[in-house]
């Protein structure tokens, strides 16, 4: 079941296309990276997900319902950080935590609030106000904020922003945690692609308001493997010959196009395969590994 | 509802920007207060020196009925400066702050997070008045005794007995809360407008003395929109202290002079209330929270 379906969104601000006919689904229990440099339209589309912005054009479902028109349901699902650790100065720790689990509708337990402390290793500094509190603390407070209700998708918009190195990979263990040990769907973002690929079974790169790319984390960051795109000048046709061939398996399932995921040596062979068959083969396409990929976007910028 | 309101109350007495109306007003009080108690008959003296050649007043003229009509018309001017510190600043300070959209990603629906802010505002706004009440009336009749009620008008004097008075408080306590109260949901319109703390509050300010300006001067021009301004109808907490009069000159006991005028104003300021909340809901059910 997908957890998150986003179909076609798109954000304008006056001539700014800040996110530009954007689509993905998150499956129950996935962590989701949402990859991209500042400014490319990853919290404007987080924003829109938590219905915090209203979209443009497109349709935003959660849990299967539109989230605009069934947002108290949905949002008592959801917990979330976006961006800033904004919090208030002259409350502490606990209190923001007692007063978030109030606005949820829940009783917490005193001992919740230690343990959902604890979990973001903020216990030792529960009572203090926040006004004191670093930036990664701040971060991890946030982050307390949105487990404080369990709920069973967490949002996180760069969740290690302001944290030392040790900081960053506490968080990495809590989302490997959520998702694994307590079945919780992840959808996390970040500039940084050695953050997500470490966490994240699918991920999706935007630039510049746009989908670059999409795919699960394994097979975009396998460096055995290339995503090969193949023109001609009959791609149904062209489909149909790989299908009844061995390359059958390596077919990527894309709305437009013939793409296939092998490794660089077997292209040859694929050529010849599709010669053989009649097809007229106006190129091979080998696209780089995600990680060059990513470089390559974010150099370009 | 309730949980919210709470919240919003929580936050609003753990500021400390909370207590300095509460400050200025009991600094403003006891600083009068304490001028009137040592100097309090030479000013009586100069308050009745158009009449004390043809009236002769007996009892006490300075008494605690009087300090706190004195205070509430010197006060109640001010007061509304010191509600748009926390007015003005309900939305746009915790956009500022960030925090809206910690808010705004919870169950409950904008309008009734703004509806919420706008009640526990308002708590406070009603706080304050009781506050200013105690400390301008109870205090002022602790230290200064009780007696009928001696006020000089433009061009008559009103005599109202003293156990004719404190009903009358009452109810300009209640029509300023109104006043008041019209001030908060300006605060708070302008307050959903901006999405940082300075500009609500200086523009609450400036809006309330731009209109009280409207409201003073006798221009033609300005007559047409006078009646529509609540800046007009705030300070009509004090048709409650002017009295009908029998043929015989000698005041109605538990009378009002001009209830219609008293009527019609608080009608003009729940109108203007209503308005400015339901502009702000609107306001922000449309906004893209972006800070």
């Amino acid at each position: 079941m997908a957890v998150i379906k986003v179909d076609n969104i798109s954000k304008h601000f006056g001539a700014l296309k800040a996110v530009d006919d954007v689509s993905f689904e998150v499956q129950a229990g996935q962590v989701f990276g949402f990859l991209g440099q500042n400014g490319s339209g990853k919290s404007t589309t987080i924003r829109m997900l938590l219905s915090l912005i209203h979209p443009s054009s497109g349709n935003i479902e959660l849990f299967g319902k539109s989230i605009l028109k069934n947002r108290a349901v949905i949002l008592e699902q959801v917990g979330a950080i976006i961006e800033r650790p904004d919090l208030y100065p002259y409350l502490s720790a606990t209190e923001h935590l007692q007063l978030f689990a109030k606005v949820r509708k829940q009783k917490v337990a005193a001992s919740n609030i230690t343990k959902t402390l604890e979990q973001v290793g903020l216990a030792h500094r529960a009572h203090d106000k926040v006004q004191s509190f670093s930036l990664g603390m701040k971060q991890r407070l946030g982050i307390a904020i949105a487990l404080v209700h369990n709920p069973s998708l967490i949002i996180l918009d760069e969740p290690t922003n302001g944290l030392d190195p040790q900081g960053i990979a506490d968080i990495r263990a809590l989302i490997q945690h959520l998702a694994k040990e307590e079945g919780k769907t992840v959808f996390v973002s970040s500039h940084l692609l050695s953050e997500i690929e470490q966490v994240a079974n699918q991920i999706l790169i935007i630039h510049q308001g746009k989908k670059m790319v999409e795919g699960l984390t394994k097979e975009l960051l396998d460096p055995e493997k290339r995503v090969v795109q193949i023109k001609t000048l009959n791609d149904e046709q062209a489909l149909a010959t790989i299908l009844s061939s061995s390359f059958s398996p390596y077919i990527l399932p894309r709305k437009e196009g013939v793409f296939l995921k092998l490794p660089t040596q077997a292209i040859p062979l694929l050529n010849d395969t599709l010669v053989k068959a009649g097809i007229s083969v106006i190129g091979i396409e080998a696209k780089n590994s995600l990680e060059d990929y990513f470089l390559q976007i974010t150099s370009n910028a | 509802m309730w949980s919210l309101i709470q919240i919003e109350l929580y936050k609003i007495f753990r500021r400390p920007r909370t207590y300095i109306a509460f400050g200025a007003i009991a600094a403003l009080i006891v600083v009068i207060q304490l001028g009137l108690k040592i100097d309090g008959d030479a000013y009586a003296g100069f308050l009745m020196k158009d009449i004390n050649d043809t009236l002769t007043v007996d009892g006490k003229v300075l008494n605690g009925y009087l300090i706190c009509y004195i205070l509430l018309q010197l006060l109640l001017v001010h007061v509304p400066l010191l509600v748009a510190l926390i007015a003005a600043d309900m939305i746009s300070g915790e956009a500022n702050l960030g925090t809206l959209r910690l808010l705004f990603t919870t169950p409950y629906s904008r309008t009734h997070w703004v509806l919420a802010k706008f009640i526990a505002a308002s708590i406070y706004t009603i706080l304050l008045l009781i506050w200013l009440a105690f400390l301008a009336l109870f205090v002022s009749m602790w230290i200064f005794g009780t007696d009928d009620l001696f006020l000089m008008k433009s061009n008559y004097v009103v005599l109202i007995e003293q156990s004719d008075v404190l009903w009358r408080y009452v109810g300009a306590f209640v029509f300023a809360s109104f006043s008041l109260l019209t001030v908060t949901s300006l605060g708070f319109l302008m307050s959903s407008m901006s999405n940082n703390s300075i500009g609500p509050i200086v523009g609450t300010m400036s809006a309330i003395v731009f209109f009280t300006i409207l409201s003073t001067l006798n221009i033609p021009l300005f007559n047409l929109v006078k009646p529509y301004l609540f800046t007009t109808h705030m300070n009509n907490w004090k048709e409650f202290f002017d009295i009908k009069v029998n043929l015989n000159n000698e005041a109605i006991k538990g009378s009002i002079l001009n209830i219609p005028k008293i009527k019609t104003s608080l009608w003009v300021l729940t109108m203007h209330i209503i308005l400015f909340v339901t502009a702000s809901v609107i306001i922000i059910k449309k906004k893209d929270i972006l800070s």
